[in-house]
């Protein structure tokens, strides 16, 4: 189970980069293992405003429908489309190719409050 | 895989005989506008009697079934039902009754038995959960919930009550939120605690004035019984929120406990569980909802009510009713078969049902702890929840278990619920079972559980023995087709 150390990390299992004005979300490594094989993402229209901890999209695996929460608050700038028709990209590369979707509007700040990978690592044992 | 029916048919092959049209028939058939005839004849199998009795006695025989199969679904009492219901179900008097004839001029006279069967069932259910009138129309379990929910705002609305929200544990049927939020409240998760019950001090943050219900399965689906409920109801009840009981595990505390007394106001049964009528496969379901007599006013029509000269009538006019919930009386003949096995059973009998359907439980519980894990590990009430994680770090899942059951003759336990159990695998053996049928699926589940252990490999092509082996479930959900 990978735990990259330049995420910040979430209780609910969400990821969060920050790259300039912008914060890239998807789910952990370990999130993905646990809900098996993801069969579809239900992506945020992009422009939608959420709040931290806000509802930002849905995710099916072949055991559950889990919602997947904003971990800090923002704006939907864009979404990784490539999912609608590949959403195993989430199980085969959660942190690269399974991003769900970016943020603009983000104070970020905001990441102080969320877990480095080590706590993350203490979390989920 | 058998060949469908229709690839079997051979031109010409016949398996009746049609005698020929009376004059009074081919008279009939002169009065009908020709462009009502069809021009092609109906595109149906040409097979023999003998060829559909074997194509759906094969097909019969590839279902794992309550007939022939232990079947521990957990949260869904696969309890097996009575032949008598069945057999009064099937009397002419009953199965041949047109439902509109209750509502045509002296057709009520006609069915005064179905009304009356349908009068007693709505006394006997409002006595076993000790609700003060019960609606026998929804037609399922969740059908049921919508109803509930929907009694609940009319509640509401009526008495000028500002309602938004409903209130659910993180370990509720899913069906619970769905209701709710069709009913138009916003759903707010009510984390459970170590114990495996709603968490007390997060229930009482969450609960103030907007609060229109707390929904509650009890005990819930971990087959936990919640011993602060009596606290819960008295909070829930001082800010006018309704609390609502999900029926589904009502088989733990049949005859023992009623909802009623816990402080429930509302209540759904799903006959097709508690009752033993027909269950899976379509059923149909039967969801009756029962009400405290704060809610009678809004009960949908028709209602049934008893005339002082004893006979029974339909009534239709009620002016706060919610209105029709379901066309007719709901699924009567699954209402006749649970009003059937009620009084097969009477009042001692639904009782020994939740003893030894919680006796059942714990005995299975008790026997497979050591080589299972149990996230909580308390005495169950009918159904208890396992987790396959300790198998599972060796490759084999709850699914790997659940397929390794069937190529040993036992329906799977429901798997993967609830959500917050890791692994889960949720046992429901129900008080039908023999010790004996038991302690083989218990001998089962320890075998697996060794093989886990030494040749996690081979489960993963598991079943072999049925003649669709392992489906694969992500093309299953992500490759729809839809048409044929």
């Amino acid at each position: 189970m990978s735990t990259p150390d330049n995420l910040k990390y979430t209780k609910d299992h969400e990821w969060v980069r920050i790259d300039g004005e912008i914060a890239i979300i998807g789910i952990t490594d370990h999130a993905q293992n646990e809900l098996g094989d993801i069969t579809y993402v239900e992506l945020p229209a992009v422009g939608k405003k959420v709040e931290a901890n806000g509802e930002l999209a849905v995710i099916e695996s072949v055991k559950a429908a889990s919602d997947i929460l904003a971990p800090i608050a923002g704006t939907v700038s864009e979404v990784n489309n490539a999912l609608d028709d590949e959403p195993e990209e989430v199980n085969d590369s959660p942190y690269e190719n399974g991003w769900i979707c970016k943020l603009t509007d983000i104070d970020a700040s905001e990441v102080d409050g969320l877990m480095s990978a080590a706590d993350y690592e203490a979390f989920i044992k | 895989m058998s060949k469908l029916i229709f690839e079997k048919s051979i031109p010409n092959r016949k398996g009746y005989s049609l005698p020929e049209l009376t004059d009074s028939e081919k008279e009939c058939n002169l009065h009908i506008p020709s462009k009502y005839f069809a021009t092609e004849p109906p595109e149906l199998p040409e097979v023999s009697e003998l060829d559909v009795v074997r194509h759906f006695t094969n097909l019969s025989l590839e279902n794992v079934s309550l007939d022939a199969n232990f079947y521990p679904l957990g949260s869904c009492t696969m309890k097996y039902n009575p032949k008598a219901c069945e057999r009064i179900a099937a009397m002419d008097g009953f199965a041949s009754l047109h439902p509109l004839l209750p509502q045509l001029r002296g057709g009520g006279m006609l069915t005064q038995g179905a009304l009356e069967v349908l009068h007693e069932t709505e006394n006997l259910l409002c006595e076993i959960v000790g609700m003060d009138a019960f609606t026998l129309q929804p037609m399922a379990g969740a059908h049921g919930e919508l109803t509930g929910i929907m009694l609940i705002a009319a509640y509401h609305c009526d008495k000028g009550n500002k309602k938004t929200k409903v209130l659910i544990p993180d370990s509720a049927h899913g069906t619970n939120p769905s209701s709710a939020t069709i009913g138009g409240y916003k759903v707010v998760t009510v984390p459970s605690d170590a114990n495996g019950c709603m968490d007390m001090n997060a229930f009482e943050e969450s609960l103030d004035e907007s609060v229109a219900a707390i929904m509650l399965t009890s005990p819930n689906t971990l087959g936990l019984f919640n011993p602060d409920i009596h606290t819960l109801a008295d909070k829930a009840h001082a800010v006018d929120a309704l609390l609502y009981y999900d029926g589904a595990n009502l088989n733990a505390i049949l005859g023992k406990i009623r909802p009623g007394d816990l402080g429930f106001d509302v209540v759904h049964l799903n006959l097709h569980k508690t009752f033993a009528t027909p269950h899976g496969g379509g059923g149909p379901g039967s969801g009756p909802v029962g009400v405290k007599e704060s809610l009678i006013p809004y009960m949908p029509t028709s209602i049934i009510v008893k005339r002082q000269d004893g006979t029974f009538a339909l009534e239709y006019k009620r002016e706060k009713s919610i209105g029709y919930i379901a066309p007719f009386y709901g699924n009567f003949g699954i209402l006749l078969r649970a009003y059937v096995y009620i009084l097969l059973l009477g009042k001692e009998g639904l009782s020994r049902v939740s003893e030894n359907a919680v006796i059942n439980a714990n005995y299975i519980m008790a026997k497979l702890r050591d080589k299972y894990d149990l996230p909580y590990n308390r005495s169950c009430m009918h159904e208890s929840v396992f987790s396959a994680t300790r198998q599972a770090k060796n490759g084999v899942t709850a699914l790997d278990v659940a397929k390794a059951l069937i190529d040993r003759g036992f329906h799977p336990p429901t798997i993967y619920f609830p959500l917050i159990v890791k692994e889960a695998m949720m046992i429901e053996p129900t008080e039908t079972e023999s010790k004996e049928e038991i302690d083989s699926f218990i001998q089962a589940m320890l075998e697996i559980a060794e093989l886990a252990e030494t040749d996690s490999e081979s489960f993963h092509a598991l079943p072999k023995t049925k003649s669709i082996t392992r489906l694969d479930e992500k093309k299953a959900v992500k490759d729809k087709i839809f048409s044929v």
